[in-house]
């Protein structure tokens, strides 16, 4: 097995022994969900106005409490510095959690958000255009993701300064995928929205684990 | 012994200068060590042990010097020079939810030195196998210090470095550790060691306290007053 | 070696440059503020309030050229590693922050007359709006550390991210704004501008830009007094 897959396979391993992380962060994602109609009240056309940004905003949300579980751990354990001498160069050990970050959150997100968008009254005709941004866009999350985790790796209060410091840089992602699932309801064309979101992903795939991996160079010195 | 991989070269650091949160550490530092050699890195805490470490490992690059394999910096090739290493840090990088005998074969195989036979041999000579299919949660810490330096014996890497291997250790540990330490030597191995107490390296080996290299200005090149 | 390079020799000319730039940048203001306010015409659609742009325009300009200068100081920091482009970036923060800060206030208090509200989602404002939030990460990171060197670093690569999304953000934001903002909604900018009103503009601008530049140079003073005052007593605790 390559080092690369190696490091995919020993984070699943690990997230597998520990899935109560896992578990927390879609409970999340799933009791903010709910949350809503029980602020808003259940009128199902105010619901369906509201699910496309609801769904993203809380997925976004959910995902930034997931990150500490990047390098935070491997950090503290001595895991990190074993990695880094692992002989794979640290943007691809970033690609790598990227990876397993995205199976192991981004992916369960994706089954999750259809179910969840049936108690907002989502409009039918936009399902498959939730799934399809969601496809695009949680992996660019995960990226990010590992770019503002590798930064705050030793930091005070690292779990909200990574919060602070990716979901502005997520406002892209936001603002397209939601548009997408909007423009579907009222029935326009998608395609664009769903370029730009597909070239954000496109252009991040190679940009971000090259800065995750100068940013866990600084965070080893 | 586990046949080294790649093979052992002569390593040289020259001039080295580091300085730790605006802190000088050490600077001039210059130390050579050849196939078979040994090294143990003495001095009070604070005198930049396991920084000297840190800097052979390539994980801390220092403000001024560089380290040489074989005449070549290693910053050249970082990759290549990390598959040098076996490091011990003075955590042990074990995750409680695998078991020691996971833990180790994790690792390993990340850095593409899986090979069953050579951690069996490590866990038998260290006593581990036993507790093989414990969680490394259950440990104690001498025996999770036990599966870290397993790690290190099963690498089949040259070069060894050691952050304070003794931290936990029972008298029959550090005497297994200090056969392990001999057998590396004796197939051609090298060792670089951070400690304060008397562990044997066996033959030969030579003795350096970074903290006696300090610097004579600040890291903005002004005198310290 | 640059990393050694004298950080005496810079104070000298950045000692010697700050009374003649505090004078310039005082009477710039004065100027700009004076044409701004009396001696420029008022504007056919916004009446007297297109007077808060020449406040409020500078300022978000000022508020780009310093990040600008944080990202830069920063790639110089990551490679050349010299410790006084940690501190420049540290102490351009700050100040962009306040710029932002300045334009999103003025851009609020020249909305109530001409929306009649404080606030309104327009495409220009929420740029700025975004580019605060950005300066507040980059402000949170670099103090986030025990060891100044780590935040100083971690801030350098998080201004280059930064740096390169900024332009996609601005992109997002006005395809944004375009989806959900009425088309008669009155645009803070109007396609050209009489000279008479770029006078005091430009006046303004160079006004803010001489002022970033004082306030560079004082806020390098302080945080480089503050590193050699840790080193020494590093120092003197380890002798």
């Amino acid at each position: 097995m390559s080092p690369f897959l190696a490091v995919i396979a020993r984070d699943l391993r690990l997230a597998r022994r520990q899935g109560t992380d896992i578990a927390m962060t879609l409970a999340f994602f799933v009791v903010v969900v709910a949350l809503f109609p029980l602020g808003l009240g259940p009128t199902p056309e105010l619901l369906a106005r509201i699910a496309p940004a609801v769904l993203w905003v809380t997925a976004l949300l959910a995902a930034m409490l997931s990150f500490d579980r990047l390098f935070q751990q491997d950090s503290e354990d001595g895991g990190l510095e074993q990695l880094a001498l692992s002989g794979l160069p640290l943007s691809l050990l970033a690609l790598a959690k990227a990876v397993a970050h995205w199976l192991t959150t981004g992916l369960p997100m994706l089954v999750l958000a259809p179910l969840l968008a049936v108690s907002l009254n989502l409009a039918s005709d936009a399902y498959w255009t939730l799934v399809a941004t969601l496809a695009l866009g949680t992996p660019v999350v995960s990226l990010f993701g590992t770019v503002g985790a590798a930064l705050v790796v030793g930091a005070r209060r690292a779990g909200v300064l990574v919060a602070l410091i990716v979901l502005p840089l997520l406002i892209p992602v936001l603002i397209f995928a939601v548009s997408a699932i909007e423009a579907a309801s009222a029935g326009l064309t998608i395609r664009v929205h769903l370029l730009f979101l597909g070239a954000i992903l496109a252009a991040s795939i190679p940009l971000a684990p090259l800065a995750a991996g100068a940013a866990l160079r600084q965070a080893l010195d | 012994m586990t046949e080294l991989s790649p093979a052992p070269g002569r390593l040289t650091a020259t001039d080295i200068a580091v300085a730790r949160g605006g802190r000088p550490v050490f600077a001039g530092l210059s130390l050579s060590l050849g196939p078979g050699e040994a090294l143990r890195l003495a001095g009070p805490n604070g005198g930049g042990k396991s920084t000297v470490l840190r800097v052979i490992a390539d994980l801390l690059t220092p403000l001024k010097g560089a380290v040489r394999w074989n005449g070549t910096a290693t910053s050249e090739d970082p990759s290549a020079h990390s598959r040098r290493i076996a490091y011990l840090g003075h955590a042990d990088a074990l995750k409680s939810a695998l078991t020691a005998r996971e833990n180790a074969e994790t690792m390993l195989s990340v850095a593409g030195r899986n090979n069953g036979a050579a951690l069996d041999r490590a866990f038998d000579l260290l006593d581990l196998q036993r507790l093989s299919d414990l969680p490394a949660g259950w440990l104690s810490a001498g025996q999770r210090r036990r599966v870290a330096l397993a790690r290190v014996v099963a690498s089949g890497a040259p070069l060894w470095l050691l952050d304070e291997p003794t931290v936990g250790l029972d008298a029959a540990s550090v005497s297994a550790l200090e056969r392990a330490i001999a057998g590396h030597r004796a197939a051609g191995g090298m060792v670089i060691a951070a400690t304060h107490i008397a562990l044997d390296l066996g033959p030969g080996d030579a003795t350096l306290d970074p903290g006696a290299f300090s610097w004579t200005t600040d890291v903005f090149g002004e005198a310290l007053v | 070696m640059h990393r050694f390079a004298n950080p005496t020799r810079f104070f000298r000319i950045a000692n010697a440059v700050l009374p003649v730039l505090a004078v310039v940048s005082a009477g710039l203001f004065a100027a700009g503020l004076y044409y701004a306010l009396f001696d420029s015409p008022a504007d056919y659609q916004q009446g007297e309030t297109v007077r808060i742009m020449y406040v409020h325009v500078p300022a978000a300009w000022a508020a780009l050229a310093c990040y600008a200068t944080m990202a830069l100081a920063g790639a110089s920091f990551l490679i050349w590693k010299h410790v006084l482009a940690d501190l420049a970036a540290r102490a351009a923060a700050p100040i962009g922050a306040g710029f932002t800060l300045i334009s999103l206030a003025t851009g609020s208090l020249w909305g109530q007359p001409m929306w009649g509200t404080w606030w309104v989602w327009d495409a220009r404002l929420t740029s700025v709006l975004i580019l605060f939030f950005l300066y507040l990460g980059y402000i949170a990171l670099v103090n986030a550390f025990d060891d100044p060197d780590r935040g100083g670093r971690a801030g350098a690569v998080l201004a280059l991210v930064g740096a390169v999304n900024v332009p996609i953000i601005k992109f997002s934001v006005d395809w944004w704004n375009t989806l959900h903002q009425p088309a008669s909604v009155l645009r803070m900018d109007g396609p050209s501008i009489a000279p008479e009103m770029l006078l005091p503009l430009l006046l303004m601008a160079g006004a803010y830009f001489t002022l970033f530049g004082v306030m560079m140079i004082l806020r390098l003073r302080g945080l480089y007094a503050g590193r050699r005052l840790r080193q020494m007593r590093l120092a003197a605790a380890s002798r």
